[in-house]
């Protein structure tokens, strides 16, 4: 049976026509086209349809659509605002976090939930946030470099935006556009992603923009 | 990609209003409250009730209640509402230690107290999708008649998996159920059957509402163990829960041992007042206490890990827990 379901999501009231059996990830990726979150396993395993509910990362999959309504959704969507990064997506692009990328939506809403409730985390901490997230590509390491790289440049924009003094010094915080070739050049090690986020973590230097490869 | 079967999800905000929509659709109605079991399994095709009754709206089953001689909690409280509780994880660290080694972060932001008490049993044949299942030939447990473990047994054996139960087994903790029929109270050590089709004695119609757990005296020491293949997300196989009263000169006056996720029913270790009661805690009664464990639990190939491992890990678990309980360190971070 279709039912009309309204959901607020990313900040927009949407109402979706969908089949009452549907889960919440259901609802987004074939009710609204959000295909940003993603399907993996489908049954728990993974955590690549981690979305935000009220803040607090649940897994898309197992939650019929219904639960979620009039209730804040936040999807991978969401974090980006338009022609612009989240800094912790540009964390990721710098470090290398992302490598074949399907993990990474869910990765990053773990991520941003406990940056919210705790915009200085410790390494362990980031690691027991991200425990419910399946990466198959990275080894993990860089994407525990791109966390601690996004709470700092979250705390301190204007040092991180240093490596842009050029063309992009106006730009916000993270607001680094990485395949930029001036920029890439200004950064200090810009051969690789664990390098600069080697870099950073010395002296809090700047963005880092990794040159090539991500 | 795994298809949901169509149903209608209710969504009721009392308890009078779930009971009647229980009572309403009998059979064909099902509880749900985080979902982190019924959703996969409902993929699988395992239950296919034509109504979901969702239990998070009901004010009842909400709540954490800390007394000074009982802790209250709703059942449908979440997991990690639980394991971050600062009073619980004074009063009850075992059970809030429990609760935050349930699967990862994310299922127990969703999945509740109620839910893992009524957690379904698991085994290799029987957690699989409907294609996976048909292809070898069903089972005991669900539409078959033959026990792939044991081959020869008319005996379902599932494993209990759900982590919390035992601990509050040790505890003495008691449920709070609710039926159309009426309401009753069940310790939870009497809760679980040893069938592993359906190991509890809820009927299909009960809700859980609430559990009750006397807070025990300063003199008891708990601890909680868990083996899995891995830190996170990764179901026990193996847990061991138990609860220790001391006097000062560390003579154990009452010692509850509970091992669990072998077979269908949290197996509590029997025979301890001879061997540990009256006497002082030390080594040997440790050993003791550990080879006892071992002599009474007997896993099966229900997991896909080799259950002379798994048997082999059971002495090791409960002298941890032991030695856990005997050197009280404080609350985990
Ligand atoms: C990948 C993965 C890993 C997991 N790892 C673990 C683990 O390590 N340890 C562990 O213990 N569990 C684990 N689980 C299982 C599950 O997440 C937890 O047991 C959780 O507590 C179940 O609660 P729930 O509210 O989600 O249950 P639901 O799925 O909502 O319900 C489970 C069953 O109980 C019934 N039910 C629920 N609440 C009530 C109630 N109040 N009254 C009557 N009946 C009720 C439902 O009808 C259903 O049959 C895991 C699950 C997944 C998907
Ligand atoms: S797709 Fe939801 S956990 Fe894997
Ligand atoms: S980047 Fe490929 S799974 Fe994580």
């Amino acid at each position: 049976m279709h039912a009309i379901l309204t959901l607020i999501v990313n900040g927009d009231r949407r109402d979706v026509g969908i089949p009452e059996h549907y889960t919440l990830l259901e609802a987004l990726r074939y009710g609204l086209g959000l295909t940003g979150s993603k399907q993996g396993c489908d049954k728990g395993d993974c955590g690549a349809c981690t979305v935000l509910l009220d803040g607090e990362p649940v897994l898309s999959c197992l939650t019929p659509a219904w639960e979620a309504e009039g209730r804040a959704v936040t999807t991978v969507e969401g974090l980006a605002e338009p022609g612009r990064l989240n800094p912790l997506q540009e964390a990721f692009q710098v470090t290398g976090g992302a490598q074949c990328g399907f993990c990474t939506p869910g990765i990053l809403m773990s991520a941003w939930a406990l940056l919210q409730r705790n915009p200085a985390p410790t390494r362990e901490e980031i690691r027991a946030a991200l425990a419910g997230n399946l990466c198959r590509c990275t080894g993990y390491t860089k994407i525990l470099d791109a966390v601690e790289l996004a709470a700092e440049m979250l705390a301190a924009p204007t040092r991180a935006r240093r490596g842009g003094e050029g063309g992009q010094a106006a730009a916000p915080a993270g607001a680094v556009r990485s395949p930029d070739p001036a920029v890439a050049a200004a950064a200090p090690g810009s051969g690789s992603g664990r390098d600069t986020a080697e870099g950073l973590a010395g002296e809090a230097a700047a963005p880092a923009v990794a040159g090539g490869e991500p | 990609m795994l298809r949901l079967h169509e149903y209608r999800y209710h969504r009721p905000t009392s308890l009078g209003e779930a009971l009647a929509l229980l009572e309403e659709h009998g059979p064909s109605a099902m509880p749900i409250a985080g979902g982190t079991d019924l959703m996969p399994n409902m993929k699988h095709r395992l239950f296919t009730p034509a109504h979901l009754v969702a239990l998070k709206r009901i004010p009842e089953l909400h709540g954490i209640d800390v007394g000074e001689r009982e802790v209250r909690i709703g059942a449908a409280e979440t997991l990690a509402a639980i394991a971050r509780h600062p009073l619980l994880r004074d009063r009850l660290p075992s059970l809030a230690t429990a609760a935050g080694l349930v699967a990862g972060p994310q299922l127990r932001n969703m999945g509740t107290l109620g839910g893992n008490v009524c957690l379904d049993t698991r085994c290799t044949y029987y957690n699989q999708t409907l294609f996976w299942r048909s292809a070898l030939g069903f089972c005991l447990k669900k539409d078959g008649d033959v026990c792939h473990v044991t081959k020869v047994g008319k005996k379902c054996v599932a494993a209990h998996s759900a982590d919390t139960p035992p601990v509050l087994i040790t505890l003495g903790a008691t449920l709070d159920l609710v039926s159309p029929r009426g309401e009753r109270s069940v310790p939870v050590a009497d809760f679980f059957v040893a069938d592993g089709v359906r190991n509890t004695v809820r009927e299909p119609d009960e809700i859980v509402v609430a559990v009750r757990i006397p807070v025990p005296p300063p003199t008891t020491h708990t601890a909680f163990q868990k083996l899995r293949q891995r830190g996170s997300i990764d179901f026990p196989l193996l847990n061991v829960a138990l609860a220790v009263d001391l006097d000062e000169g560390d003579v154990v006056r009452d010692l509850r041992l509970v091992v669990s996720a072998l077979g269908a029913r949290p197996r509590v270790v029997a025979g301890l007042d001879k061997i540990a009661v009256g006497r002082r805690l030390d080594d040997d009664v440790v050993d003791a206490v550990a080879r006892r464990a071992f002599d009474q639990c007997h896993p099966l190939t229900n997991i896909t890990v080799d259950p002379e491992w798994r048997r082999a890990m059971v002495p090791v678990h409960v002298r941890r827990a032991l030695l856990a309980a005997r050197t009280p360190a404080p609350a985990a971070p």
